[in-house]
């Protein structure tokens, strides 16, 4: 029996949405009536989050097509304290090419763009994933402003900006100072994430929350819609340190805030949900949520992606699978 | 379709779940069922067989059988014959098979899941992950109550053969509601599932032998509304469930009418979902999809009234109408599917008519921009505003995809405006406030409410309804209750109860040297009293037959304004608990400074043990002023992070029939329970000796009891009784008189679905019997308000 679908929602994006960049969002006056009106039932987020993954599923074709679009989101990312020149140019060498060509060819996607969004690295790390990567148009971000807790001196952290940017940075994935969040003290979160988006210039702002030390989801959705204000070009979950990182629930109270800001001011802002998305299905559930609260033209680069390093490998088996109806190993698949 | 061009389209694409766990189970079977009694397939006496069909594309599914008289009642023996054994087992060995069920559905759980969604045409996603655990649950929760029969329901027994009727909409979950208290109770069933939906239920029957069930403790008969009309009226039935439309409801109460029949009922309703300014207008949308887009709105607690404040309607309707945009309609078993096909064609139809006449009543009808698959049953999201509470789509139960919105202004309003319905089943609350939630929610008429959530089911809470949406519990310890009897009762159905002793014709009674004063016992209403509208007297005789007075002849007006009074004195349910404790304390006190007085009379009115009655008749009053204070609710466990309230609540007006057998303990034991729980009363005191009742008017009146909370009327019960019971603003009504009443007042009381318990029959002087939790249990409506919390 034929089942029908939302057109509105299947026929908008096409190939165009993925070359479009969105305009930036300028940022806005601070209205801290929007910010405190905001309210999030927790439990009711939950059964949304919980609910989702269960209502929505891809299957076959649709799934090795949705798998390669989550490619296409990623940023690729190592943190780690022992990353070398070395590891972050094989790292840079997956980013090119994050699927073997030979499965490209079985899947007859040889002709489309499949490589990750960007390549995020520390300060220190720049221009060594800017070379390897020169002439893919893969942007390299930098994790900065004192990244991941935030708390270095302030001329420091957008020194740290400055320097990332003039390094060949394109994005630049800041902290927040939680403490602003946690004691109500909107007027300081604003003005420092503008500062860190003045310090940017060209390069987009990432604006990393870590949802798992801001208490409540209340809050979340409080210190999103005054990130987006001070003009952050995304709102990003977590810097994958903290003990919780992103989750369908805290994702979607973002996503829901980052609508509403867009209701308001008419300005787009990107979503970026980061640590412990590892495997294939829960880069899946991301972007049925995107798709479900925002639509379709969310579900590209400009404005949406996965913070990940593990995840390629996992989606790579997937598809292998798909190609074969073989369970795929990890080791026949090229390390990042 | 290619991966490049989904790549870019990024479409949902099909993801069916395989019908082959189901359809293997039916290609088993010849694709033809018959009826399971007694532990066999049996052959239909009549030979009868009708089609079940899938509504998603209305292709016939299997053969199963038509039971008529000789089917049921072969069903019913069966019952009756295994019901001896089952109910002298173990409560540990009956736990065991409980347990076993709810195994085995887990163990087979895809296949049930698949069968439901081929049969109803619910989202496969709904059966998988909402039907068929809740089922697993219920049995396992039942298992639990099985095991602690004998501790936690001391002193009662199995009702013993039980007729159960369940409807097409959740055909398995039904089933559980029904079949786990029963056999964890004790008693043995006969089940008719729907015509519609019959086949998960002869799935689970199978699955019975497979536990070892006892043959004939769950019999299962197959057939459309003419075989549950055979069940309900079969004589050897003592108690029918049933789940359905209040139009059928009606008309089984009017069918058990004084058979003895126990009834419980769990039938339509209108449910309010109600959205404060403060709410988190995100989680309320999805609130709204759970609510009347879950199984296709085909929910008897489906919120269809949206009733929003003013200020925030016009972006929770913008909301709305982006989210309608985004859920999908089609094949059941697609796992990306929100909603699913509706029942039947005949279902199509009525809410395709309920939609067009509020569309001409002037209703602004949205439905969302894509189109229904064209082969099958299927029927858009629709939002409804520019409604009023005058349209018939703001009263009607739909049953359907389809909801209406209506706002208000404070919460006040917003309480009238939920309250304003026939209906009482359940109701949602939306509000970040708890100072709010928890002040709205206990004024709503309904028997579950839902705070920040909607369509929230568990084995733990009980769920029934308010008003004409039934009466009695299905799940948690007051569901319990509806099948369970003292054990000190008669069985039922119980007998013709004998005359009350008749006035002897002449009699030697000790002669009055001095006249006493005269005195007029008028009515009691509204804490006055008042002279009857008949401006007629009735003699009343003593036992030996001399006159020793007259009462008021009071009339079917009368009865109107006492149930007036009595709903003006309503306040009485909002008195703290201490408070009415006081008032009973107290009328214990004035009835002893003036027992000597009362017992005289009754005694001379030629009642042996009038002294023992008055003695005891304060002993009650402090027992129900004891109990006052500590008829407590209970927290459930239910298995979510929220707060599930189980709250005791007064009935509301309520109609006593009091004996003619112990004429002061009889009027004292039945109206004063019900008072303590914050009841107000209108009360037809003996009719033998109605003076023992008029005495305590000044006793009454002396006590700070308000007005109106007991009212007291005097004359014919013939007259009065009918009255009461079809008078649509009474909520129970209570009859502890012998006699043959039994029959017109359930028949009547159909009229508003009013509780009516009757019990006659009871030693007034025996503890066990006139006394304590069941006379409490019967003062109360259960109502189970869910709270989800979470910083």
């Amino acid at each position: 029996m034929p089942s029908s679908h939302p057109p509105s929602a299947v026929a908008e994006t096409g190939r165009d949405q993925l070359r479009v960049r969105a305009a930036r969002n300028p940022g806005f006056p601070l209205e801290l009536d929007w910010v405190r009106e905001l309210r999030v039932n927790r439990s009711a987020a939950e059964r949304r989050a919980g609910t989702l993954p269960r209502r929505r599923t891809v299957k076959r074709e649709w799934q090795a097509a949705w798998l390669l679009r989550a490619l296409t989101l990623v940023d690729l990312t190592t943190l780690q304290g022992d990353d070398t020149p070395g590891t972050v140019r094989r790292l840079c060498a997956k980013a090119r090419q994050p699927v073997r060509r030979d499965l490209l060819a079985a899947l007859g996607a040889e002709q489309l763009p499949i490589r990750v969004a960007a390549v995020c690295v520390y300060h220190t790390l720049v221009p060594t994933a800017v070379a390897a990567l020169r002439g893919s148009g893969i942007p390299v971000a930098a994790v900065s402003a004192g990244f991941p807790a935030g708390l270095n001196p302030f001329p420091q952290r957008l020194a740290e900006i400055r320097a990332s940017v003039e390094a060949g940075a394109a994005e630049i994935d800041i902290v927040i100072t939680r403490a602003h969040v946690l004691t109500g003290g909107w007027e300081a979160l604003y003005d420092e994430v503008r500062a860190f988006r003045e310090a940017c210039g060209p390069a987009h702002l990432k604006a990393i929350l870590a949802v798992g030390e801001l208490g409540t989801l209340t809050n979340v959705a409080r210190a999103s819609m005054v990130a987006m204000m001070a003009g952050a070009d995304f709102i990003k979950t977590s810097t994958g340190k903290e003990s919780t990182n992103a989750t369908l629930a805290n994702s979607l109270v973002m996503i829901r805030t980052l609508r509403a800001y867009g209701e308001r001011t008419g300005h787009r802002v990107g979503f970026k949900p980061a640590g412990g998305i590892r495997t294939a299905k829960q880069a899946l559930d991301w972007l049925v949520l995107v798709k479900e609260e925002l639509g379709n033209d969310w579900l590209a680069a400009p404005l949406f992606r996965l913070g990940a390093s593990s995840l390629v490998t996992d989606i790579e088996r997937q598809l292998e699978h798909f190609v074969t109806g073989r369970y795929s190993a990890a080791y026949r698949h090229p390390l990042a | 379709m290619k991966v490049a061009e989904i790549f870019e389209s990024l479409d949902y694409g099909p993801a069916p779940e395989s019908a082959q766990p189901a359809q293997a189970w039916i290609a088993a079977h010849q694709g033809r069922f018959t009826l399971f009694i007694g532990g066999r397939w049996t052959e239909p006496h009549g030979g009868e067989f009708f089609e079940t069909c899938n509504p998603a594309n209305g292709k016939p599914l299997a053969q199963v059988a038509q039971a008529d008289a000789e089917d049921a009642a072969a069903a019913v023996a069966a019952a009756r014959a295994a019901l001896p054994g089952w109910r002298a087992l173990e409560p540990h060995a009956r736990a065991r098979h409980l347990y076993a069920l709810a195994r085995h559905v887990q163990k087979h759980a895809r296949r049930f899941a698949v069968l439901e969604s081929l049969d109803n045409g619910k989202p496969i996603r709904e059966s998988r992950d909402i039907d068929v655990p809740l089922v697993a649950r219920h049995f396992y929760h039942h298992a639990g109550w099985a095991e602690l029969m004998r501790t936690e329901f001391a002193g009662y027994g199995p009702v013993g053969v039980v007729g159960q009727i369940i409807p097409w909409n959740f055909p398995l979950l039904m089933l559980a509601w029904k079949v786990a208290p029963a056999l964890a109770a004790g008693n043995t069933v006969v089940l008719k599932p729907a015509e519609l939906t019959p086949l998960t239920a002869l799935c689970f029957a199978e699955l019975c032998t497979e536990v070892g069930l006892p043959p004939g403790v769950l019999n299962i008969i197959t057939g459309d509304g003419r075989t549950g009309a055979l069940l309900v009226g079969h004589p050897d039935v003592d108690k029918i469930a049933f789940t359905g439309s209040t139009e059928v409801g009606r008309s089984i109460r009017v069918a058990a009418a004084g058979t003895g029949k126990k009834l419980s009922l769990e039938l339509g309703g209108k449910s309010p979902f109600i959205v404060f300014e403060d709410a988190d207008l995100d989680g309320v949308v999805e609130g709204v999809v759970d609510a009347i887009w879950f199984n296709q709105g085909q929910v008897c607690c489906a919120g269809s009234r949206i009733l929003v404040q003013e200020g925030c309607a016009e972006r929770l309707i913008a909301r709305l109408r982006a989210r309608m945009e985004t859920l999908r309609i089609g094949d059941p078993l697609d796992k990306s599917i929100d909603i699913g096909a509706i029942i039947a064609p005949v279902q199509l139809d009525r809410i395709t008519r309920l939609v067009a006449q509020g569309r001409s009543e002037g209703a602004t009808v949205w439905q969302p921009s894509w189109s229904c698959p064209e082969e099958g049953c299927f029927y858009p999201p629709t939002l409804c505003t520019d409604v009023a509470p005058a349209d018939t789509i703001a009263q009607e139960e739909i049953f359907g995809p389809v909801v209406v919105l209506m706002t208000f202004r404070t919460p006040a309003e917003a309480v009238a405006l939920a309250n304003n319905t026939r209906y009482g089943l359940a109701a949602s609350v939306w509000t970040e406030n708890v100072n709010l939630a928890l002040d709205v929610a206990p004024q709503l008429k309904a028997g579950t409410v839902w705070v920040n959530s909607s369509n929230v089911f568990d084995a733990a809470s009980g769920f029934g309804g308010y008003r004409e949406s039934g009466f009695g519990r299905e799940g948690g310890r007051e569901g319990i209750w509806e099948y369970v009897r003292a054990e000190w009762e008669p069985p039922a159905p119980a007998g013709p109860t004998p005359a009350p002793p008749s006035p002897r014709a002449s009699g030697d009674a000790t002669a009055v040297l001095v006249p006493a004063i005269d005195r007029t016992a008028k009515l009691y209403i509204g804490g006055r009293q008042e002279r009857p509208d008949s401006g007629c007297s009735l003699p009343v005789h003593a036992l030996d037959g001399e006159r020793i007075g007259e009462v008021g002849q009071g009339t079917r007006k009368d009865v109107r304004d006492a149930v007036e009074a009595a709903h003006r004195a309503s306040g009485w349910a909002r008195a703290s608990a201490h408070s009415r404790a006081q008032v009973l304390y107290f009328l214990a006190e004035n009835l002893a400074a003036r027992s000597e007085e009362i017992a005289r009379r009754i005694g001379r009115a030629g009642f042996p043990q009038a002294e023992t009655e008055v003695e005891l008749a304060i002993r009650r009053l402090f027992l129900y002023a004891a109990w006052a204070d500590k008829w407590d609710g209970q927290v459930h466990h239910t298995p979510f992070r929220n707060v599930t309230i189980a709250m005791p609540e007064p009935v509301g007006v309520l109609g006593v029939v009091c004996a003619d057998e112990a004429p002061l303990l009889g009027f004292v034991s039945a109206v004063f329970p019900a008072v303590a729980m914050g009841n107000t009363v209108v009360a037809l005191p003996s009719e033998t000796l109605p003076l023992a009742a008029t005495d305590l008017y000044q006793v009454l009146d002396t006590s700070d009891l308000p007005g109106g909370v007991v009212n007291i009327i005097t004359g014919q019960r013939r007259e009065l009784v009918p009255t009461l019971a079809g008078h649509d603003d009474v909520d129970g009504l209570w009859c502890f008189a012998g006699g043959d009443l039994r029959a017109e007042i359930e028949r009547l009381a159909a009229g508003n679905m009013k509780r009516t318990w009757h019990a006659p029959d009871r030693d007034w002087l025996n503890p066990l019997q006139a006394e304590g939790p069941e006379f409490l249990r019967h003062a109360c409506e259960i109502k189970n308000i869910w709270v989800p919390y979470g910083a």
